[in-house]
């Protein structure tokens, strides 16, 4: 019956209701927390003039990895800025009873890639970092979005945010992917259909064909950039994959609340006649292997097309012009062979095993472009380690390619993995922002097969010619 | 932090008709490191206002002493990109307590009422009459009315109303923050935790 059936996200936001707000915000109450050395401290120090404490200690997660050397990280942190706030993560997480995955733990690594690989993440529940990319853990059917320090504040003192309930869309994919096209360019090719602002008030809910056949770890990558068409955050309705990667991982329920678990998990998905106040549908056919071309994450093309012109877009001409002149791109250049100096592999939104996969795949029996620097940056240990045991890491190595450590790095350049400025860069992060990897730095945004060609041919190059 | 009662602003505004304004360049990331919230309005558009050698860019308008005021008037979708609560510190701490736009990004909107920074959404059209109006008087004078909820530029009269919750409108008039309201239903979220299934 449809004045019953309702969505996915509305089951699980409607059930985390503390109390409603007349003419304002909802208080949700948040299952999970993550922290991060980068917007934590000023809400710790907010508590502490405050004289308040943190009300459920063991709700909250501490990991370090966005201003984290990517090298010898045995080593003290050189920069002093950055060893401060390393240590203000650390002290607070040990006064108020946190756990702390800090530079050196096995468990490190980009909190987003953390959370679902330890079994933190699980479907239905809330799950905020002041980080705008928490949006990844809706991969699992969870509520997960990002927020600024105050919230952070807000969710350490009293477990829940006040939140406006966004309005709801859904995003379907239907048919097959064409060969070379991955979970990344799905997600850009949707970002530039609704443009980087597309979404703004909504939560998205991803459905169809394509996400149904899609592994975790691509499901990810969407769930990833959903916030990068405005939206608050996208989500998937958990399935068999969902239940089969979360089975067995560290803090994942076990025995009798696995069931429990499990029956309680089937009943997330949105019914039949649900409503949306929005809703678009995609056929998988008209995907090609993705670029982006200016400095919004909305700017992107089919790798074989050209630069569109400004009146064939809206929005402003001004704009664009600024964007392409900050790329030193023209309207109507080929993006297939354009110079790239650095490649990126890396980030919450393709630093996963899979991405390392889909990397080897192309450069293995090839050889790094003498002039292309190469940043090889997984997104934590264990993601290290599986490209060590599944002999990804020879490949690499016979391809002229150096393995760093876990962290953020040229995502944001907040360490010393920055982009110079002018250089080309293919990155397979989340933003293309002016300046985003590096003062001055041109990033084009891209998937890690992309990515690979680049590596080995040193110019933009369509991956479907090298497989 | 509490932070300063927000009821009719007048002030003169500072035009940046620009759009997709993300937050890394409201921000950039390598001045996130502090660990406490300083000072953070030297670093506001950092890389548009300053040249690598830390000189000023003279075609910036922060950098063009014919603009001032307490209100930033930004082209459409301002405030994109990375949750990063500095971004609206650094315009707090530059002077800003108004930023007006034909459309903001969320993560902003959220944190710049949290902090005390009225973001005003204004028809598309309105947006043009005020970068008009400061076009030929860079001294244009605009009237924000909160508990009235309108937009005023004075030299003409024009005006616009806009939208706020209740709620948050109640807290900007008064100064409160949402961590005071949290901290007064504490044993009802108790409850509800007690309940909850993770
Ligand atoms: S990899 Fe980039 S987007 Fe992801 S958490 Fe780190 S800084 Fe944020």
């Amino acid at each position: 019956m449809s004045n019953t059936a309702s969505t996915l996200f509305d089951k699980v936001w409607d059930s985390h209701v503390v109390r409603k707000i007349e003419d304002g915000p909802d208080v949700l109450f948040i299952d999970r927390h993550f922290i991060h050395e980068v917007t934590s401290p000023v809400a710790f120090l907010g508590l502490q003039s405050r004289g308040i404490g943190v009300m459920f200690p063991n709700r909250t997660f501490a990991t370090a990895d966005h201003n984290t050397p990517t090298i010898n990280q045995h080593m003290p942190v050189a920069d002093p800025l950055s060893a401060n706030q390393l240590k203000a993560l650390e002290t607070n997480a040990t006064k108020y009873g946190i756990s702390h995955w800090g530079l050196g733990n096995p468990k490190n690594g980009i909190v987003h890639v953390v959370g679902p690989e330890n079994g933190i993440t699980l479907p239905g529940m809330t799950i905020v970092c002041g980080d705008s990319h928490t949006s990844t853990h809706g991969a699992f059917g969870a509520i997960a979005f990002g927020i600024g320090t105050s919230e952070v504040e807000m969710v350490l003192s009293s477990q829940c945010i006040m939140q406006p309930k966004p309005k709801k869309m859904r995003i379907n994919v239907n048919g097959q992917l064409n060969k070379a096209v991955l979970p990344k360019d799905v997600v850009l090719y949707i970002i530039s259909q609704l443009t980087a602002a597309g979404a703004t008030g909504y939560f998205v809910e991803f459905a169809g064909e394509v996400f149904r056949n899609m592994s975790m770890e691509g499901r990810m990558t969407v769930c990833n950039m959903s916030i990068e068409m405005g939206a608050r955050g996208g989500m998937i309705a958990p399935d068999e994959t969902t239940f089969n990667y979360i089975n067995g991982r560290e803090k994942a329920p076990k025995a009798e609340a696995w069931e429990k678990a499990l029956a309680y998990w089937k009943t997330l998905k949105t019914d039949e006649g649900a409503s949306f106040d929005m809703e678009y549908t995609f056929d998988a056919a008209d995907i090609e292997p993705m670029i982006t071309y200016g400095t919004n994450p909305g700017m992107g093309i089919g790798i074989s097309q050209h630069i569109p012109k400004a009146e064939s877009l809206k929005g402003g001409k001004a704009s664009y012009d600024k964007s392409l002149n900050y790329m030193g791109f023209h309207e109507e250049d080929a993006m297939i062979g354009k110079k790239v100096d650095y490649v990126f592999i890396g980030s919450c939104t393709n630093g996963r095993i899979e991405d390392f996969r889909a990397f080897a795949s192309v450069v293995k029996g090839r050889k790094k472009a003498d002039h292309v620097t190469a940043w090889i940056v997984p997104g934590s240990h264990i993601v290290e380690q599986q490209i060590k045991e599944e002999g990804i890491l020879d490949i690499l190595t016979e391809a002229g390619f150096q393995l760093r450590q876990p962290g953020c790095s040229a995502c944001l350049a907040m360490n010393d993995d920055k982009i110079p400025a002018g250089k080309y860069a293919v990155s397979t992060s989340n933003r293309n922002f002016e300046g985003r990897q590096g003062p001055g730095a041109r990033t084009m945004l891209a998937s890690p097969l992309v990515a690979a060609a680049a590596a080995v041919t040193g110019v933009v190059t369509d991956p479907r010619e090298l497989l | 932090m509490a932070y300063d009662k927000f009821t009719v602003l007048t002030s003169s505004a500072v035009p940046l008709p620009i759009e997709n304004v993300d937050t890394d360049q409201i921000i950039p990331a390598r001045f996130l490191k502090a660990t406490e919230r300083k000072g953070f309005g030297d670093n506001l558009f950092r890389d548009w206002r300053y040249n690598s050698d830390d000189s000023p860019k003279q075609d910036f308008v922060l950098n063009n002493p014919i603009y001032s005021g307490k209100i930033l008037v930004a082209g459409r979708n301002f405030g994109s990109g990375s949750s990063r609560e500095h971004a609206a510190w650094a315009i707090y701490d530059y002077g800003f307590r108004c930023v007006v736009s034909s459309f903001f990004a969320d993560i902003f909107k959220g944190n710049s009422l949290n902090i005390g920074i009225l973001p005003v959404t204004v028809s598309e059209a309105f947006l043009d009459k005020i970068f008009t109006a400061i076009e030929a008087d860079p001294n244009a004078q605009l009237e924000v009315n909160l508990p009235a909820q309108t937009i005023t530029i004075i030299a003409t009269g024009e005006n616009e109303s806009f939208a706020i919750n209740g709620y948050k409108k109640h807290n900007m008039i008064n100064g409160f923050d949402d961590i005071d309201y949290l901290q007064a239903m504490k044993e009802e979220i108790g409850t509800y935790a007690a309940t909850s299934a993770y």
